[in-house]
């Protein structure tokens, strides 16, 4: 790995932006890589606009706050496109040239004319996966779906290893050391039950993240 | 909870060995005082602030800190943690923003009380309009409190500075106050590296001894509040006293310098400081500036940076020296008053060579090619 890093997560409060980026930072960690992590900050709430950023690399990093210039785009809702809930506008401001977005959506949006154009002209690499439907069909709990953006990320980046997803995870729902916030507790408990023990949650996660990989198609504008 | 082993300060800060960790801010706050033996910690929350103390109450609830509550506010708080302090404990708290201005009337008092005090201070924009951001305008206001001032960039300073905090506060010639520094949000909710000794191994307790003035009789009535009651004489000699013990304070800053040039290895962490352009700032506008350097350095520009790490006392001497002959100093804030750029000016021979920008306030992240973009301006 040469190149830095730097992903922005756009979705709704109560998907696991903020969980998907401390997940990946954790794992990126893990696989000793340079990272930090931050979400935007707010006063969030279910459904409202989300948004977390993570910059990996192999030098050390410095700069903080929120990616105005990011590499890499994941969009954990059509909702953040199609109906504006997010922070940043358009969805792909300030992607570098030749940049990654990544989209939960089974089907290829209806973008506008202007948006397309925009794309090309980035040269921007449009890959969508069904990570809700995914989700939904592989751990039976739509809470699955930030696993699945992450399944998705590492289908086209390959790093962080998959060793070190399962560990983060497993330290992210396994262990009491995780600081929550009383909301984010409460979706942790919410995930937890559906499952008998942890270890069926990781599992089942893992292999969301299989499918995930499985089912994704490329849109060029 | 770990049994852990009374160490001196020199093994914690610089012999333990120390192990890599990943963590936000608000846990390295938690990790500092786990291993900083505090008798008393009051909260109050307040954002981003809320999480720092929630993790000392689980601290407590641990038995790392032998007494934790939450007072009524923050100025119930900070008098709180004063009194406490006036009976000889460690104690420690923090706050940020809207609740540093609440608390306002105490900061002057724990320096005049001569409280070796420790708070952490999670900066926030003032309101109003309501702000929950980043913003370091609060720290204009406590300039002149009194206290000892560290600005931490990272986590790690965050951590590293809050223990060495407790050991300056208490050294005889110093008892006062520290407030420990750091950018709300940008380093508290920020997750990150950092290399940390091991929580086998604690600071030597407080010792009331210590302090230069006597302790508070806080068991015969009626409890004495002030150290002197100069307050209620008007003559020649309760003026004086209040003026010299005004001096005394000033000069147990001056003397905190040693002590914070030997734990924190100076009050200026510098760069490539033979360059043209300085850029000089604190915080985690010099984690930007780290960014803005190693672009302008690609392209061949010749510039530097001079991170300052303690605002009180303030390097006056070394920034006059690392300025001398600058073709221009640019000092980049996280708020819109500019006090820094204000303190770097009052210093260095050329004032008109120091550049008070870019200025990022009410909570916006500082891209780093803002800052680039004055340094081509300056260079033009």
């Amino acid at each position: 790995m040469t190149e830095k890093m730097s992903i922005r997560m756009s979705g709704l409060g109560g998907q696991g932006v903020v969980t998907a980026a401390h997940i990946l930072g954790m794992a990126a960690y893990k696989d000793d890589l340079q990272v930090t992590v931050n979400p935007f900050f707010g006063a969030e709430k279910r459904l409202a606009p989300a948004e977390s950023y993570v910059r990996i690399a192999q030098e050390p990093i410095y700069e903080r706050g929120e990616i105005l210039y990011p590499s890499l785009i994941m969009v954990f809702h059509p909702h953040v496109i199609t109906m504006g809930k997010s922070y940043t506008m358009p969805f792909f401001d300030g992607l570098e040239a030749g940049g990654t977005i990544l989209i939960n959506s089974a089907s290829a949006l209806d973008l506008s004319e202007e948006e397309r154009d925009n794309l090309a002209k980035l040269d921007a690499q449009v890959h969508y996966v069904p990570a809700s439907e995914v989700a939904m069909e592989v751990s039976g709990t739509h809470l699955s779906t930030n696993i699945a953006m992450l399944g998705a990320l590492y289908r086209i980046q390959q790093r962080p290893s998959l060793d070190a997803l399962e560990s983060a995870m497993v330290e992210r729902f396994g262990g009491s050391k995780f600081v929550a916030s009383g909301s984010t507790a409460a979706l942790d408990d919410a995930v937890k039950e559906k499952f008998a023990k942890v270890s069926q949650m990781i599992e089942k996660n893992l292999e969301v993240i299989e499918k995930a990989g499985e089912s994704m198609f490329q849109q060029t504008h | 909870m770990l049994q852990q082993q009374v160490r001196s300060p020199e093994y914690l800060f610089f012999e333990a060995e120390k192990k890599k960790q990943f963590l936000s801010g608000s846990e390295a706050v938690r990790e500092a005082i786990r291993k900083a033996n505090v008798d008393v910690a009051i909260s109050y929350p307040i954002t981003p602030q809320s999480e720092s103390m929630h993790l000392v109450g689980d601290l407590f609830a641990e038995g790392y800190v032998k007494e934790y509550f939450r007072g009524e506010n923050e100025f119930a708080v900070m008098s709180s943690v004063a009194g406490a302090a006036m009976a000889g404990v460690r104690v420690f708290t923090a706050t940020g923003g809207p609740g540093t201005m609440r608390a306002f009337e105490m900061f002057p008092v724990w320096a005049g009380s001569r409280l070796p005090i420790v708070c952490a201070f999670l900066t926030r924009g003032i309101n109003s309009p309501l702000t929950i951001q980043p913003d370091t305008i609060e720290m204009a206001f406590l300039l002149e409190t009194g206290m000892l001032m560290l600005h931490a960039e990272t986590a790690q300073d965050l951590h590293d500075m809050l223990l060495k905090a407790f050991i300056v506060a208490e050294k005889t010639d110093v008892h006062l106050p520290v407030g420990v520094f750091a950018d709300g949000f940008f380093v508290t909710h920020t997750k990150e590296i950092l290399h940390i000794a091991d929580a086998d191994s604690k600071l030597p307790p407080y010792d009331p001894h210590c302090a230069p003035v006597p302790a508070m009789d806080m068991e015969s009535v009626p409890v004495r509040q002030m150290r002197d009651p100069f307050v209620m004489k008007s003559n020649f000699i309760s003026y004086a006293a209040h003026a010299s013990w005004q001096q005394e304070i000033e000069a147990a800053q001056e003397r905190s310098r040693k002590h914070l040039e030997r734990y924190l290895g100076g009050l200026v962490e510098t760069e490539h400081e033979d360059a043209e352009v300085l850029l000089i700032t604190s915080g985690t506008a010099v984690s930007q500036s780290r960014e803005a350097m190693a672009i302008c350095r690609k392209e061949g520009l010749s510039v530097g940076l001079v991170k300052i790490k303690s605002i009180r006392p303030f390097p006056s001497d070394e920034l006059r020296r690392l300025a001398a002959g600058k073709y221009a100093v640019i000092v980049p804030e996280l708020n819109r008053v500019g006090w820094l750029a204000k303190e770097i000016k009052a210093r260095v021979d050329d004032p008109r060579r120091v550049i008070g920008a870019p200025r990022v306030f009410g909570g916006m992240t500082m891209p780093a090619h803002l800052i680039v973009d004055e340094i081509r301006r300056v260079l033009q």
